[in-house]
């Protein structure tokens, strides 16, 4: 570790040359695209996150010896091919068409247009042309290509192109990273080069050919250097190891998600080592350690060290490191950001300047020059392709977190070899590097281990020499005058939106930026984005007739400076009722506004930044992770912003692996990202990791099997067996029961399933130790054959009784000791052993107005149960398919307090209601399939002087403010309370960190790290103007739940009214100078009331209207764990008129046109015979259609004559190729990829006795038993007025 | 007898001073996260039941031996530990519920109220104390 910390200041300037490494790994993440195709696709903003993701399924392939299959090694070939080929300059050409990938990336960065259209190609090309000086590294690149398929290494490739040819870019870089570091003297010019490089190849196409340029030239200088082989050698080995932990530090930042790829890739064959250990984060590549100890830089050395067996020995292990050092680092998202960002801010110009003199300088004279700055050359040259392969390892990282499995995995467990290695390795060349790198010695040292590469490569494409003596020349411009742009340039914050669970990633990436750039663009329009001025509009309720804006209301966006809210967590993931906190709490209570936090944290992002760090920086008193809002005294400290405690900045940690830069530590990714992921050490486990255990509990009683959900369910499993997820150790296991419990013997051997029946139900035993939890892989025959015969297996019965708390118990001693997922499918009401209950509602009751009671549990058996399941890790969810009351309010207790989900569906039955059983499908398929995090442990820390007090959601609240999760799944939302305890004034800004503690289906533990950031406020009339009235109506909507099971239903609906009244009065008569007399409330709080009152004619709180138990439970178990987005649409649904849809308006989302149609009120005004709609109501959809519908549009959309004609239980729109059709199609369509369960279409004519389903959510209509929305105006009015 | 019937309360009195103070212990391990709320709820659970009955024996006992300030002094407390009792929801795990304790300051109003009994049972120590004192010298 010291080593690097000597390194880095001359390391600083070395880096700098790493940043333009950064700008061939910018390149290098297009190769990665390459792999995947659909990463291609992905936006431009999101490609490279998307990439990643696409990546991580390579990953995972590779994981095992997968890789080879992937896509990306066809790419890597072509990549490989076209570099060697096409070399240095011509950089556009070659690659271009093949990677389509690459020149999004490119053409993202690169707004600077020099390659334009060709820009990827060229890039690539650039890339290429790097590499070529590193030729031998291509030809070992071949032969890792075998080896690496995945993508990831292609990246390397990439990267290895352009910095060092060698491994890969990503070895290069890392070799870079050391040349740079010896040369530290050198700093000023090749850093400055590799600053401008870096930027250049994110940002604009244009540098990147610079890069090649450069690449080439270093790579010739490196050659000439070489001559003083035999000291070289010597040199290389000090230099590798100093490169080493230079690079270590590098990769960390920079190459992260290279080197991840590279590493996972590579990890068997690089020594791991070198890189990991010292490093940080990135750099770790921890298997390769003899070769690391040479090309230390671990990173590019992944992809070189293949090349290295040619001709240096040092060479080759340096190839190896590379692949460490992809393997640790892992931000691929974060750099990804990090570069769009970039080039955003950067000046064009400077970056054009730079470029242009790099152009300018032929060949023939960088050679020249090559010669004699060899050892600048060279590091420079090694710094550019650094960058490069930093992007890439971005990228790889962005896939590493989806796939978060094998390859993550085996990274972190090889980082932590590494340490060890790396400090000896650094120990001994640390001196050295530095002296050398001031003086003349290190870029000796640099040019050797370059020209090893060189050698290795030259080997295969030679081409690439001449191109990297330009190189070097151009860094040392650029440097000084880049780094301003650089620093001013701020990352943009990622945002993410995609939900890819398992499988269908691919086609998520894509769908997801048009919505997100959607997204930000209407939030610029909707009227809560602007400033105080108009939230603060006072709006006359009673006289507003149309409250509800067209379009869809987005978040709030806090007001803070520009620079913070780019940074800030999307609002899809964390979300504050009050986006101005008020300084006190009395302030607060003058408001009376509802403060709290909505959660949604594991939700599916398509762009998170995966850090693999050996030291993950925390406060030293609070344990908050460094987050973008600290702030940095000095180089060296750091203060939280939490708990203002000043911390020392880690050595690691001063080496951007995204940039290849040291001494930036506010770059770093963790800092330039709110919402980032940390591959955690085995600090963080209590055990190994757990596998994914999966058992299903299935209710086989007469009553299940006459609903028929069993041949549902098994078909559903039956496709998705496979699709799980989990690793090679997944395991699986059926229990089912009636008056008995029936185990299922599946051990592998087994010709057929062997079935044990437990009778004694009162002291439930397990009837043989194992072989009732199975490995999924190696027990698949059997666990097939017992799914094919389960739906028919208990056919005749004539058991009605269900054993339930018994079959629980029983899951539970057979999960204790792994923990896992445990599906329970019940149907009726349990009435046999433990936990049998009995029938505790009144149908006469379900109307009643007055009190309704058997909102809470009935017995503890279900919650202590959930309690122990809790302890062992073992989360219960629950599937409820029942015709009659089975209490769902005790028996979600076993749920709720498992951090299970709850599925209802009343009136189950398979063939009489279909519509129930395809939801039940598709439910089971997002489910089955959906991403899931094991043991899991999730806390809330927030700013000094802030409280938490009350939980909702599903979990068990362990200690004060650490929540625990068996299982955490990606639809799960929490909401939290605040309380102001200390008065604030002495802070301008607070903060709210989440971190969620999982270890993902593929065995690894990781931490993603949510960061929230809003400005303090002293006025009331700021308070306001803050208020962000969805998220209020959600926390109100939780507190509501709990009032009405700890008190009753009456209280609840009370206090929902008053929670209106109240900051409406306090409004009036504080904030307005508007007359008590009309009831006004601020433009912020205008939808404040419509929301409460859809909330009060919600299932969970209406009285009046006929609302069964069940129902009515489910509900508030829904709001409470529900994400915002998904309640919101419960409480109050979006209404559409789609019989006139046009484009007017309309958005582009991956080739096709949707429509969107203006949001209507929910009121039968708005429906007119004459029209059609569509209500969405997030988990059902209902088409609404009119007696006096165009019959063109019946005709065009739905396929029938005339209305008469359509059928009344219609659940699909037909295919017809029809313009209104096909944007009728399109528009469902899009809301449908919203959302991860995919609703239930009903159709509703007029007329039909189906249709008060469709009207009890017309909420601002008058109900028998409520108030219509201009009648609630009037009795709050009077409350007010009281 | 007099002296008796004090020295039994007095006996009594220290025995719910010390529950008193180990719930206020317990208590304050949970708010500073050296337990967790599971085995704080269940070890505090096992103890709501002896603190009832030991004071009502007490109050019971000076209603019976007709010490009419002190049974009044008493009833309060006593009525207010079976109430707590008897409210206990029934998918509850008695008066301290794991997964609530965390919620709505449960934790803090729990903390209060054993403060409060502490300080409510100190008083009647010396109380009984000097009245024994008083009945002895009586004798």
């Amino acid at each position: 570790m010291s080593a690097p910390a000597g390194s880095p200041h001359p390391a600083a300037g070395a880096r700098m040359p790493p940043k333009l490494g950064g700008a061939a790994s910018g390149l290098a993440p297009p190769q990665q695209n390459g792999p995947a195709p659909s990463q291609m696709q992905v936006p431009s903003g999101y490609g490279l996150p998307h990439q990643n993701y696409m990546a991580p399924s390579g990953h995972y392939s590779q994981g095992p010896g997968k890789m080879t299959s992937l896509p990306l090694d066809n790419q890597c070939d072509n990549y490989y091919s076209r570099p060697y080929t096409v070399p240095t300059q011509n950089v556009g050409t070659p690659s271009s068409a093949n990677q389509p990938g690459a020149q999004q990336m490119y053409g993202r960065g690169p707004p600077a247009s020099h390659m334009g259209g060709s820009t990827p190609g060229s890039i690539q090309g650039a890339l290429a042309s790097a590499s070529h000086p590193y030729t031998s590294a291509s030809q070992p690149y071949s032969s890792f290509g075998n080896r690496y398929s995945s993508p990831a290494t292609y990246s390397a490739s990439s990267s290895a192109s352009q910095g060092y040819p060698s491994t890969c870019s990503h070895y290069p870089v890392s070799t870079v990273s050391n040349v740079v570091y010896p040369n530290v003297s050198y700093p000023s010019l090749p850093a400055s080069e590799p600053y401008g490089q870096m930027f250049t190849s994110q940002s604009a196409p244009s540098a990147r050919p610079v890069n090649d340029s450069y690449s080439g030239p270093s790579t010739a200088v490196t050659y000439p250097s070489r001559p003083p082989p035999p000291p070289s050698q010597h040199h290389h080995q000090q230099q590798q190891s100093h490169s080493g932990y230079s690079s270590v530090p590098w990769s960390a930042p920079g190459l992260p998600p290279a080197q991840d790829n590279l590493i996972r890739n590579q990890m068997g064959s690089l020594a791991p080592a070198n890189n990991r250990p010292s490093n940080n984060e990135n750099v770790q590549p921890p298997k390769s350690s003899s070769i690391v100890s040479t090309v230390l830089p671990g990173p590019s050395s992944t992809r070189m060290p293949p090349a290295p067996s040619h001709p240096v020995g040092p060479l080759p292990s340096a190839p190896p490191t590379p692949e460490q050092m992809q393997t640790k680092v892992r931000f691929p998202g974060p750099s990804h950001a990090g570069c769009g960002k970039w080039r955003l801010n950067r000046d064009p110009g400077l970056w054009g300047t730079c470029i242009g003199r790099m152009r300018e300088r032929p060949p023939e004279k960088f050679a020249i020059k090559g010669m004699q700055y060899g050892d600048y050359v060279n590091n420079q040259a090694s710094s550019t392709p650094t960058p490069l392969s930093s992007a890439s390892d971005d990228e790889e990282e962005e896939d590493e977190d989806e796939e978060a499995g094998v390859d993550s995995s085996s990274t972190t467990s090889s980082a932590s070899p590494l340490p060890n290695s790396y400090d000896a390795l650094e120990g001994g060349s640390y001196p050295d590097m530095h002296s050398s790198s001031a003086s003349s010695p290190a870029p000796d040292r640099a040019s050797e281990p370059n020209s090893t590469l060189a050698q290795a490569l030259s080997a295969a494409p030679a081409p690439t020499a001449p191109h990297p003596t330009k190189v070097a020349k151009p860094f040392g411009y650029g440097y000084p005058t880049l780094q301003p742009a650089y620093q001013n340039a701020a990352p943009p914050p990622s945002s993410g939106g995609g939900h890819p669970s398992g499988p269908g990633y691919s086609g998520y990436p894509q769908h997801y930026p048009g919505v997100n750039q959607l997204s930000s663009g209407l939030g610029g329009l909707s009227l809560q984005s602007s400033p105080q001025p108009e939230s603060l509009r006072p709006v006359n309720l009673t006289q507003e007739k149309n409250i509800l804006p067209p379009t869809p209301i987005w978040a709030p966006i806090p007001n803070l400076s520009a620079e913070l809210s780019k940074l800030n967590c999307s609002p899809d993931s964390f979300r504050c009722t009050l986006t101005n906190i008020p300084q006190t709490q009395a302030l607060l209570n003058k408001a009376k506004l509802p403060l709290g936090l909505l959660l949604h944290p594991f939700r599916d992002l398509t762009q998170l930044p995966v850090i693999t760090s050996n030291t993950i920086v925390r406060c030293r008193s609070c344990r908050t992770y460094i987050n973008p809002f600290v702030s940095f005294i000095d180089q060296r400290r750091w203060k939280c912003n939490l708990c203002y405690r000043v911390n020392d900045v880690p050595e690691e940690f001063l080496y951007n692996p995204l940039t290849r830069s040291y001494g930036e530590p506010h770059k770093r990714p963790e800092v330039q990202n709110s919402t980032v992921e940390f591959i955690a050490s085995s600090d963080y486990m209590l055990r190994p990791p757990q596998p994914a255990v999966y058992l299903f509990v299935l209710d086989v009683s007469h009553n299940a099997v006459e609903a028929g959900y069993l041949s549902v369910l098994c078909q559903s499993l039956l496709d998705n067996l496979d699709k799980l997820p989990g690793d090679s150790r997944t395991r699986i296991g059926f229990m089912t029961f009636d008056s008995t419990i029936h185990f299922y013997n599946l051990q592998e051997g087994l010709s057929q399933p062997q079935m044990l029946i437990v009778s004694d139900i009162d002291d439930v035993f397990l009837p043989t130790p194992d072989s009732l939890l199975v490995n999924l892989h190696e027990s698949k025959e059997l666990i097939k054959d017992l799914l094919n015969a389960l739906p028919n297996m208990f056919i005749n019965t004539r058991e009605t009784h269900s054993a339930l708390g018994p079959a629980l118990q029983a899951a539970f001693k057979l999960m204790s000791p792994t923990g896992g997922r445990v599906s329970v499918f019940q149907t009726q009401l349990p009435s046999l052993g433990a936990g049998l209950l009995q029938s505790r509602e009144d149908p006469n009751q379900r109307s009643s107005t007055k009190v309704v009671h058997h909102l809470g549990p009935a017995t503890d058996f279900y919650k202590k149960l959930a309690l122990d399941c809790s302890g062992q890790q073992t989360a219960v969810d629950l599937f409820l398919l029942s015709s009659q009351y089975s209490d769902l309010a005790s028996l979600a207790c076993m749920s709720k307090y498992s951090a299970g989900c709850i599925f209802y569906y009343p009136s189950f039955h398979s063939t009489h209601n279909p519509s129930q059983a395809e939801k039940l499908q598709k439910d089971l398929k997002r489910y089955l399939t959906r991403k899931i995090g094991f043991e899991a442990v999730m806390r809330i820390r927030c700013t000094k002087g802030l409280s938490m007090h009350t939980f909702h959601g599903n979990f068990f609240v362990r200690s004060t403010d650490l929540l625990s999760l068996a299982n955490i799944n990606p639809d799960a939302g929490f909401a939290v309370q605040l309380l102001i305890e200390e008065s604030l004034t002495d802070t301008s800004l607070v903060c709210f960190q989440t971190a969620l503690l999982y270890t993902s289906s593929k065995g690894e533990r990781r931490i993603r790290v949510h960061t929230l950031c809003l400005p303090v406020v002293s006025s009331l009339a700021d308070v306001y103007a803050g208020v962000d009235v969805q998220a209020a109506i959600c926390l109100l909507a939780n507190m509501a739940v709990d009032r009405s099971v700890s008190s009753s239903l009456s209280d609840a609906r009370d206090a929902l009214v008053n929670a209106v009244v109240d900051p409406l009065s306090a409004y009036s008569s504080v904030v307005s100078s508007v007359p008590r007399s009309t009831l006004t409330a601020p433009s912020s709080l205008k939808l404040l009331p419509l929301y409460v009152l859809a909330l009060l004619k919600q299932k969970a709180f209406r009285t009046g209207t006929s609302t069964r138990l069940d129902d009515r439970v489910y509900a508030m178990c829904q709001m409470k764990s529900q994400p915002l987005v998904h309640l919101m649409k419960m409480i109050h649904p979006n209404l559409y008129r789609i019989d006139r849809l046009t484009d007017e308006g309309a958005i582009h989302v991956n080739d096709r046109v949707v429509p969107q149609p203006s949001l209507q009120k929910l009121s039968a005004e708005k429906l007119t015979r004459e029209g059609a709609f569509l209500m969405d109501c997030g988990s059902v959809f209902y088409i609404w259609i009119g007696k006096g519908c165009d019959n063109n549009f019946i005709e065009n959309v739905l396929g029938y004559p005339d209305f008469a004609a359509v059928p009344p239980k219609m659940t699909h729109l037909p295919e017809l190729d029809t313009l209104s059709s096909e944007r009728t199609r399109s528009f469902i369509t899009w809301l449908r990829d919203n959302r991860p369960l995919s609703p239930v279409l009903h159709m509703v004519k007029d007329e039909s006795p189906a249709k008060t389903e469709f009207f009890q959510h017309l909420i601002e209509d008058r109900t028998e038993a409520a108030f219509s929305y201009y009648e609630f105006l009037i009795h709050i009015q009077q409350q007010i007025c009281k | 007898m007099e002296a008796v019937v004090f020295l039994f309360s007095l006996l009594d009195c220290c025995a719910l001073i010390f529950l008193s103070v180990y719930f206020i212990i317990t208590l304050s391990d949970l708010e500073c996260d050296y337990i967790n709320a599971r085995s704080c709820c269940s070890k505090l659970n096992k103890w709501v039941i002896p603190e009832l009955i030991g004071h009502t024996i007490v109050t019971v006992l000076m209603l019976v031996s007709l010490h009419w300030f002190i049974f009044l002094l008493n009833l309060p407390v006593a009525t207010w530990n079976i109430y707590r009792f008897i409210m206990v929801p029934s998918g509850n795990m008695g008066v301290f519920d794991p997964t609530e304790i965390h919620n709505r300051g449960q934790l803090k109003s729990h903390m209060k109220e054993a403060m409060i009994k502490l300080g409510f049972y100190l008083l009647c120590f010396f109380m009984y104390l000097y009245s024994m004192i008083l009945a002895l010298i009586n004798d």
